[in-house]
């Protein structure tokens, strides 16, 4: 067939002459590659003592947040569980009482929050929808486990631990 | 001498298993076990060359094609051909022919022969190497004409015919 | 003297054979660090530092596993083969000479398990030739077609191979006159006397060869696993495949061992004269030497697993029958022309 391109090459086999049938050379050669490679610099990080670095908008598993005196800032209203495209949120509002205004921001807080590891693709799509800055991917990776339930992290997980914002500054600085 | 007559017996010993055993590969085995004792025997007459090539050809190489052949045959009892009458008688005739042949050798030897008393020491490789190649040169050299007919003929029985139209 | 002289040889065999299991044990983790270096990678690293505890790991995990032998299989020659395999693999070190003799009290010690027999070399033959028991025994015990036809291949690998090790041995022979293994490694003193420089032929043949009675790849036909699952060992588990592991590598530290004393001079060492040391000291410095080469030896058995690929089984016949024996025959006839040469006009 003609060749259009221009760029065909027909390769040719030639019978090997005696010094490439002896394989010797060629096996000197195959030795030499691999004795090269034995001293190169290994590129294997070795994973739980040496840990790659983290790209800065890697998503990771979520924490809810709490504001400066430490009160929890979601106040239930169901914009994340609406934009998950993933349907892995889900959450019961509950109405804030008497004497609990140190512990809940808003007069509504979500008295369960749920939210199914095994079906959240880590999107990023909750934290962009809500209102309140309450929900954040920046934890991370999520854990193996042996039971699919034990998949499904309530607020216990979520909720990030109480800290004063005071001290923090201070450590911080 | 003590060693001598155990291996002896170790020998007889299993060359009777060899016969008496049902299964072909146990019998190749035990026929192994057998040319063991025959190269401690040699080493006992301190033969050592004799032995080590024992050794080496029959354990290690002929054996090995024997086991080899049986395990590719398979064999059954079924497909056991049946042994005639005939077979068994001419059998019998060989094995009297042969006990014969054995006294007559027995009765000729002298038992202060020094290969029998082995206190030589022909069988090491140096003086046995000397003897081959100074005394006995043209016999060697003809049983190595022999084996070279014999390897041919295999060749030739082996290769395809090859037709021609 | 004869209890002094059973003791010592006893001692020697304990040592002997200790050193021999442990390099074996270790060897087992060499190769698997060296093929992690020559594919970029680390290798073993967890148990312990370098993973040096990962042989003893190993070896716990094949006691410990459940021992299993197929209902069909032929239960005493089933067993049978792993002893056999490993028995041989151990007992063909009796005749490697490791040494010179330590004097120690104004008593010589010879470091040869059994020296002075003379037909050392031969018997180091018939006792590789007697290994290829253990895997056939195996293989057809299994009563699996893959472990029979692993066990074929290694019959009719290791008869074939056989006869090409012996010829390029005999050549090795007419140079050195003596079958004796210690005097071949003490004719090799120094550097230039080593039989390596007479025989280069010789050598690339017997190296050849002893892969492949080895059973390393290039010439693993027997246990190809992409054909065969694994050969001979398909149906073993536990501490029985433990054993035909341990008696391949075994097989692979004794004829490094072999080729370094028959070609590589033993324990002779450049200058070892001319340094002006004591005996004792020239013996042990030569042991080391000694050693060195062999883990030279062995390092290449593993440097060339890591990069040939495995033959193919006609290719393998056709090299071992077709190119090695005449190729070995060859050199034979060379030897003995120059041999004759050099004695008739020098």
């Amino acid at each position: 067939m003609q060749s259009l391109s221009n760029r065909k090459k027909v390769i040719e086999q030639k019978p090997m002459n005696i010094w490439e049938r002896m394989y010797l050379p060629a096996i000197a050669k195959g030795l030499s590659i691999t004795l090269k490679h034995f001293f190169k610099k290994i590129p294997t990080i070795k994973y739980p003592e040496e840990i790659r670095p983290y790209s800065k908008n890697f998503r990771g598993q979520h924490s809810l947040k709490r504001d400066e005196q430490g009160r929890e800032r979601c106040t239930a209203c169901g914009l994340c569980a609406l934009s998950c495209p993933a349907e892995a949120i889900t959450m019961t509002a509950a109405e804030r009482q008497k004497g609990e205004e140190n512990l809940y921001r808003e007069e509504k807080y979500a008295a369960v929050y749920e939210i199914n590891m095994l079906r959240c693709i880590f999107c990023g799509l909750c934290e962009e929808a809500c209102p309140k800055e309450a929900i954040y991917l920046d934890g991370p990776h999520v854990t193996a486990e042996y039971l699919r339930r034990d998949f499904i992290y309530g607020k216990d997980k979520l909720v990030e631990p109480k800290f004063d914002i005071t001290k923090l500054n201070r450590e911080n600085a | 001498m003590t060693i001598f007559y155990f291996v002896a017996f170790l020998s007889i010993f299993f060359a009777l298993m060899t016969i008496f055993t049902k299964n072909p590969v146990h019998s190749v085995l035990y026929l192994v076990i057998t040319f063991f004792t025959f190269t401690v025997h040699y080493i006992l007459l301190n033969a050592q060359f004799l032995a080590v090539v024992n050794f080496i050809v029959y354990m290690g190489a002929i054996m090995v094609l024997f086991l080899f052949v049986l395990m590719l045959l398979n064999l059954n009892k079924e497909i056991e051909p049946m042994r005639s009458n005939v077979v068994k008688i001419m059998g019998a005739v060989a094995g009297m022919c042969m006990l014969a042949t054995f006294l007559g050798a027995f009765k000729v030897l002298e038992s202060n022969n020094e290969f029998v008393t082995g206190n030589t020491d022909v069988g090491l490789v140096k003086n046995l190497g000397k003897v081959l190649f100074d005394e006995f040169l043209l016999p060697f050299e003809l049983s190595s004409i022999l084996l070279l007919t014999a390897m041919v003929g295999a060749i030739l029985l082996a290769k395809k015919e090859t037709k021609e139209a | 003297m004869e209890t002094a002289f059973i003791l010592e040889k006893l001692i020697l065999v304990v040592i002997v054979f200790t050193i021999t299991l442990v390099i074996a044990m270790y060897s087992t983790l060499a190769e698997r660090k060296i093929a992690g270096f020559m594919q970029d990678r680390h290798g073993p690293d967890r148990a312990g530092i370098f993973g040096l505890l990962q042989p003893l790991c190993d070896g716990g995990k094949f006691f410990f596993k459940e021992e299993i032998i197929p209902s069909g299989a032929h239960k005493p020659l089933f067993i049978l083969g792993p002893v056999i395999a490993i028995i041989t693999a151990c007992i063909s070190s009796a005749v490697i000479p490791w040494g010179q003799e330590l004097t120690i009290n104004g008593k010589q010690i010879s470091l040869q398990v059994a020296s002075g027999i003379n037909i050392g070399v031969l018997y180091m033959f018939g006792v590789i030739a007697l290994g290829v028991y253990g895997i056939m025994l195996g293989g057809w015990a299994s009563n699996n077609k893959f472990s029979l036809m692993g066990a074929i291949r290694a019959a009719s690998q290791s008869i074939s191979y056989e006869i090409g090790m012996g010829l390029s041995l005999i050549a090795l022979l007419m140079v050195t006159g003596t079958l004796q293994l210690e005097d071949i490694v003490a004719q090799q003193s120094g550097f230039v006397n080593w039989n390596i420089w007479v025989q280069p032929l010789g050598f690339l043949i017997f190296i050849t060869c002893a892969f492949a009675e080895c059973n390393r790849v290039p010439f693993d036909l027997p246990e190809c696993e992409t054909e065969l699952v694994g050969g001979y060992h398909t149906e073993y588990s536990s501490m029985k495949l433990g054993l035909y592991m341990f008696s391949e590598y075994i097989n692979m530290f004794v004829s490094s061992a072999l080729m370094a004393a028959l070609y590589f001079g033993g324990y002779n060492f450049p200058f070892m004269y001319e340094l002006g040391l004591s005996q004792n000291w020239i013996t042990i410095i030569g042991v080391i030497v000694f050693f060195l080469k062999i883990f030279g030896f062995i390092f290449f058995f593993m440097w060339i697993r890591w990069t040939l690929p495995r033959f193919r089984y006609d290719q393998l016949m056709n090299l071992g029958w077709k190119i090695l024996i005449p190729l070995a025959i060859a050199n034979i006839v060379l030897t003995g022309v120059i041999t004759l040469v050099k004695d008739t006009y020098f």
